[in-house]
């Protein structure tokens, strides 16, 4: 057994484009282009970026929400990617999602009890005593009381509704989840408490977690690792701590610096980028950022950039910035 | 200093049933010439219905219950936003005061082109205006606000352009007549960080550029430092506390702004562990008749749990509503 229990390898999700009288397919939408990265038990890896840039397609790729078009997906010595769907469906009791939006992710028709217990039935054929059982810890875990099991999802915050996809999520006991932007969709002051529920969980399951985010100063406090998407490519990855503190990438560096400094005085020094994020189902040619960079040069714009070890990181780019 | 707009005790209420349920409890507050004021709060407390009332646009069954809100126009003359007549109104809108709503994509017409939207504001407030002024007017304006291709732009419609644009686009339709006051209700909310810093920006300029004042509406603590002069933070429906931008980020007053402040710091610190404030947002109308935070805040105690704070000075321009303050003071 390796020492890594996700292996993600030149992972690709291409999502068709119909056009025309016969709805031929006419091209393609690159949504992840050749993503790999490796993520240890117990690990919390964050994947960034902005819009549109990958990060949700990856997440659902790996656990096989979407079919990847090509690449493997190592779990535990096994290739998800080339299961068959009702082998991955057994596997889900393993792996799971949290979703985004608490409030349209939970059926409104459901109340606690039934939101949790599904899953248990789903994935294990126990006595009702022992549902009951697993579903009362549960709760107690995400601080909630036995009196809240027969309410539904409308009676509670959304703080409070985003614990309940969280428990459902973590019922049957998986090593591995994808949180897609989990915090989100909450208050600035609610967001504090579901980051600090997810990492006690985290902790006290032992949990291996992809975190998928596009706030900068989530992702710094949650993950170890890091993988700075554009374009549905890994631009740069590594330590979080050594990438915040040091980016190498000119995107990355962008995009860090972008975060609006909370001291009025200390205005930042800026690296601001020109330009949109170019259509993914016609990126440009060699590296995915050159149209957007301020030290492309005709390399750049030739040839892609692998992701090679520099700076002990992997690193996707011709020009890294040096010291 | 001149003001461009005062705003005194404003409430407006809901009706719920036969019952009137209050939403927002005396609010005051001052915008100033070419300055920016920030209003920083989380979700239904009342931030964004003080934008629209200022504006007449209220929803049913929202209404205004009391307040004034003065605002001097261009000519001078002074007027009451709350009271003006709808005739008016609709002279003030869009030409005096103008609004940049949170989501770009949903609030521009997805069956006109940009063209025909642009030059609507300008019909509008200038029926005689030629086409060719009018044409001029908007391709300068697009300009202004860094968008490329701007002939090519007006002729699209907005499906066809990206969220950034569209928000810079809602910028320029707003500047387009020179507005004294530009309200934007969580403008960059919706786009991504690197384009949030180019529109902050870009409205950074205009304030100066264009003689305007904004009113800042957001729930981000960060696009507060960016952009604006002074600060309001709203909580359950009126003010907890009010000061000059620099006094509000580095004397926190009031346990609400230091828990959000700590809470945003902690998690650019190097903790394991974030500080957060305990409990739920209050929703709208089910406010304690005593300190509407007392429920949250760790320091409450006594005269809290039965006691409405008032909001008094702490520093000078410094105000805060909190007990735990004035005690200090009296001590």
């Amino acid at each position: 057994m390796s020492e890594y229990l996700l292996d993600v390898r030149n992972l690709k999700t291409y999502f068709p484009i119909k056009g025309g009288l016969m709805r031929r397919t006419i091209g393609h939408v690159h949504a992840v282009e050749d993503v790999s990265f490796k993520l240890k038990p117990r690990q919390v890896f964050a994947l960034v970026g902005e819009s549109g840039c990958g990060k949700s397609t990856t997440g659902k790729s790996i656990l096989r929400l979407i079919d990847p078009t090509a690449g493997q997906v190592i779990f535990d010595g096994q290739d998800i990617a080339a299961l068959p769907q009702e082998e991955v469906r057994l596997l889900r009791r393993d792996m799971q999602f949290i979703f985004q939006n608490p409030y349209s992710s939970l059926n409104p028709r459901m109340n606690v009890w039934q939101l949790l217990s599904e899953p248990l039935k789903t994935h294990f054929n126990l006595p009702e005593w022992e549902m009951h059982k697993r579903v009362e810890a549960m709760l107690d875990k995400i601080g909630f009381t036995p009196d809240q099991l027969h309410r539904y999802p409308h009676q509670f915050s959304g703080g409070q509704k985003q614990r309940i996809s969280i428990a459902r999520a973590l019922i049957t006991g998986p090593r591995f989840v994808v949180a897609d932007e989990p915090v989100s969709a909450l208050d600035v002051s609610i967001q504090a408490q579901i980051l600090n529920l997810l990492v006690q969980l985290q902790q006290d399951m032992a949990l291996s977690m992809v975190f998928i985010s596009h706030d900068l100063n989530v992702v710094r406090f949650i993950s170890s690792e890091v993988a700075v998407m554009y374009l549905g490519s890994i631009m740069e990855t590594g330590p979080t701590q050594d990438i915040y503190a040091q980016p190498r990438h000119p995107y990355s560096r962008a995009l860090l610096s972008a975060v609006p400094s909370l001291d009025p005085q200390r205005k930042k020094v800026r690296h601001a980028l020109q330009g949109e994020v170019p259509n993914p189902a016609n990126p440009p040619t060699g590296c995915p950022f050159h149209p957007r960079c301020a030290y492309a040069t005709d390399l750049c714009r030739r040839q892609r950039p692998a992701l090679t070890e520099q700076f002990g990181r992997m690193l996707a780019c011709h020009h890294p910035l040096e010291d | 200093m001149e003001h461009v707009l005062e705003i005194t005790d404003l409430k407006i209420s809901t009706l719920r049933g036969k019952e009137t349920v209050p939403l927002l409890d005396k609010v005051s507050l001052k915008v100033g010439r070419q300055q920016c004021l920030g209003i920083v709060g989380e979700s239904g407390c009342g931030k964004s219905i003080t934008a629209s009332a200022l504006l007449q646009l209220l929803p049913y069954p929202l209404s205004v219950t009391g307040g004034s809100a003065f605002f001097t126009a261009s000519s001078q003359a002074r007027m009451d936003l709350l009271t003006l007549p709808p005739k008016l109104m609709r002279g003030i809108r869009g030409r005096e005061i103008a609004m940049i709503f949170q989501e770009p994509m949903t609030s521009l017409d997805p069956i006109f082109t940009i063209q025909q939207q642009m030059f609507e504001a300008l019909h509008f407030h200038y029926p005689h205006m030629t086409h060719a002024d009018r044409m001029d007017k908007s391709l300068s304006m697009l300009r202004k606000v860094n968008i490329p291709r701007p002939e090519q732009t007006l002729a699209s419609y907005p499906h066809q352009l990206s969220g950034g644009q569209l928000q810079r686009i809602m910028i320029a339709i707003a500047l387009m007549n020179n507005p004294r006051l530009l309200i934007a209700d969580e403008p960059t909310t919706a786009l991504d960080v690197t384009i949030q810093m180019q529109i902050l920006e870009l409205m950074n300029e205009l304030k100066e550029t264009n003689d305007a004042s904004v009113i800042m509406i957001t729930h981000d603590l960060g696009v507060i430092a960016e952009t604006s002069q002074h600060v309001a933070v709203f909580y359950a429906g009126h003010i907890v506390e009010e000061a000059p931008v620099n006094e509000l980020f580095h004397h926190p007053q009031h346990p609400y702004t230091k828990g959000l402040l700590q809470s945003i710091s902690s998690l650019t610190g190097d903790s394991r562990q974030l500080y957060a404030i305990p409990g739920i947002v209050p929703p709208g109308g089910s406010w304690a008749a005593h300190c509407r935070f007392a429920a949250r805040c760790s320091h409450a105690s006594g005269r809290c749990l039965t006691d409405m704070p008032a909001l008094t000075e702490a520093a000078p321009g410094h105000f805060c509503r909190c007990f735990l303050h004035s005690q200090e003071v009296e001590a």
